[in-house]
């Protein structure tokens, strides 16, 4: 589904992503972990075709990305934004149809169709209770699962989510991480997450892909990818921090 | 995990704005309703005053060829179709443009306070338009082109230096925009100032940009502005899909399909040119294009499909009126009539924002 070949990408000629080569299946629930500036944003925006690489291609559904265009993409990649500011009142059921838009019609608008998954999508995530509600004046965390609604709604085989969970109490930590292994294991949408949790990391991701300074430097099972010796070496941190949790 | 009955239940609950986001149809029918009785009221009411079924009876028999009886005396026609009718006409196209590239602006900088005053385009456009009355060409076409191309250009640079210098990260925050914009913008009116001073006799024409007003128009500038305002809208209108995807930011919009630097582009260019139109024709005329797209967006939501043709409805009848106040009032400039309302407008909107969410 997503196919990573010798991807290098460079920002102000400092090398953000180094020669990363990975692939995630179809139906996949993978997780990228590492320490802050290890590159795990710049993996997502390349998947996302925000950053072309300098060097390696990129494929997302069998096509090179580079040829595709952003509606292309946005209907076979759905990306749950960061929490953005909301210029104008607007409600949750409106930032949620925002989920439509690469495939509603471009003069007309939403169709039926469209008000469906929208109306799905609200329910799959529930925030049915938020209706009506300016999205500005909601909790970090509600607007959290609005906007995540709102990626359901594109209905896209790939989700992609940075950092998803950062602004959420641990129930709602768990109640995000159930959600999208229910979309993974009965739609078929194949999820790659940044998180910055380690235990949510191991216990909810079947993969995670470990990158460091640019670099992916493991990928594999858990158990694999947060081996004692490279939690110590990459995080700096005591690896019983870590396991006592996972 | 919600069940379908609450959200029914919780839909039941939801305030005026998202039961009248659902009837779209209601509010543009009393828009247009409300734009009709401003076209008859901008006609009939004036220093010779028509009556409102006389106004009707020479609209009804000139432009739709209806049998009519000729109730009203010959001056009344000719006030009615030389005079009024092309002003009131070109007020609601001026307004309408005006909105409408106002909401294209709010859109793209995701600035509520954006308007094409506010951004320098106006100034930039009235600035061109006088070099252009600076430039000595013979040929009245000529001249004509000649102006439209200089406010476009003048238009089109001012909103691309204060787009680009107002603009930190994706967004163009409050302050540093309105800042931004004074800062253009008295610069712009230094160069209009230093156009009066070199104009000679083009100074009334230089000084009537600067009042902004509607008492020179007629049918042939109309015909002029009219098309290029209603491609210019239209052109936006289709668009209307970019300008959604820009409410969560760039990065949000490029993942929900924008082609963000192509829109952009597009997008500032035709609201640059309708408001580029709209000076030319009428000069300054400030905060219609800040106060229409507002007004809407409260009653039907940010959704751009219903904005854009809703704020143009809405700027068309607020000009309308507010010509016709000026009119009243003895001729006054109908930037005074929209700076009397608009201002306090204006400066809620600011409080507002500094008391909410934007900062």
């Amino acid at each position: 589904m997503i196919r990573l070949d010798g991807v290098t990408v460079a920002y102000h000629g400092r090398a953000a992503l180094q020669d990363a080569t990975l692939h995630v299946a179809r139906g996949e629930r993978v997780a990228v972990i590492g320490p802050n500036g290890a590159g795990k944003s710049t993996l997502l925006r390349v998947v996302a075709g925000l950053l072309r690489p300098v060097t390696g291609t990129v494929e997302l559904a069998g096509d090179r990305l580079d040829r595709l265009d952003r509606e292309a993409i946005a209907r076979r990649l759905a990306v749950v934004p960061q929490l953005p500011i909301l210029p104008f009142a607007t409600t949750v059921e409106e930032v949620v149809a925002l989920g439509r838009l690469p495939h509603e019609h471009p003069v007309r608008g939403m169709r039926p169709g469209d008000r469906a998954a929208v109306a799905a999508a609200i329910e799959r995530v529930g925030v049915g209770h938020l209706l009506g509600r300016d999205a500005r004046e909601l909790s970090l965390g509600e607007r959290q699962l609005v906007l995540l609604a709102m990626a359901v709604a594109q209905d896209a085989p790939v989700l992609v989510l940075d950092e998803p969970t950062v602004h959420l109490d641990l129930r709602h930590q768990i109640e995000v991480m159930d959600l999208l292994g229910d979309l993974n294991a009965r739609d078929g949408t194949t999820v790659l997450a940044v998180l910055h949790d380690l235990r949510l990391a191991a216990h909810f991701f079947p993969r995670l892909i470990l990158l460091d300074r640019g670099r992916v430097v493991a990928d594999g099972a858990p158990a694999e990818v947060l081996a004692a010796e490279r939690i110590r070496d990459v995080f700096g941190v005591d690896p019983a921090f870590v396991r006592a949790g996972a | 995990m919600t069940s379908g009955a609450g959200i029914l239940a919780t839909r039941r609950g939801v305030g005026l704005r998202a039961a009248l986001a659902r009837r779209p149809v209601v509010v543009g029918v009393t828009g247009l309703v409300l734009l009709l009785f401003a076209l008859v009221t901008g006609i009939a009411a004036g220093s010779v005053a028509i009556a409102p079924a006389d106004t009707l009876g020479i609209l009804g028999r000139r432009l739709l060829g209806l049998d009519v009886a000729v109730t009203w005396p010959a001056t009344a026609e000719t006030i009615v179709m030389d005079l009024r009718l092309p002003r009131v006409l070109t007020a609601m196209v001026v307004g309408g443009g005006l909105a409408v590239a106002g909401a294209a602006f709010q859109g793209l900088l995701r600035n509520p306070l954006a308007d094409p005053y506010v951004l320098g385009t106006a100034s930039g456009a009235a600035l061109g338009a006088a070099i252009a009355v600076l430039i000595p060409v013979r040929t009245l076409i000529l001249q004509f082109g000649l102006l439209h191309a200089l406010a476009f250009l003048g238009a089109l640079g001012a909103v691309l230096v204060v787009y680009r210098l107002s603009r930190v990260g994706a967004t163009a925050p409050m302050t540093s925009l309105l800042l931004t914009g004074y800062a253009v913008g008295s610069l712009l009116a230094a160069g209009l100032a230093m156009a009066m001073y070199l104009s000679g006799a083009g100074l009334r024409q230089i000084f009537s940009y600067l009042l902004g007003g509607f008492e020179a128009s007629s049918w042939g500038r109309l015909a002029v502005a009219a098309p290029l305002i209603a491609f210019a809208s239209l052109a936006i209108l289709l668009r209307a899909r970019s300008l959604n995807g820009m409410l969560l930011g760039e990065e949000a919009a490029a993942h929900l399909g924008v082609d963000v630097r192509r829109e952009r582009a597009i997008l500032l260019t035709l609201a640059s040119l309708a408001t580029a139109a709209a000076v030319a024709v009428s000069g300054l005329i400030g905060f219609v294009g800040l106060v229409a797209p507002h007004v809407v967006r409260l009653l039907v939501g940010p959704n751009a499909r219903l904005v854009l043709p809703l704020a143009a409805l809405l700027g068309a009848s607020l000009m309308v009126g507010a010509d016709l106040v000026a009119r009243l009032l003895g001729e006054i400039p109908v930037g005074v009539v929209t700076a009397v309302i608009g201002a306090p407008f204006f400066l809620a909107l600011l409080r507002r924002a500094h008391a909410g969410y934007e900062l």
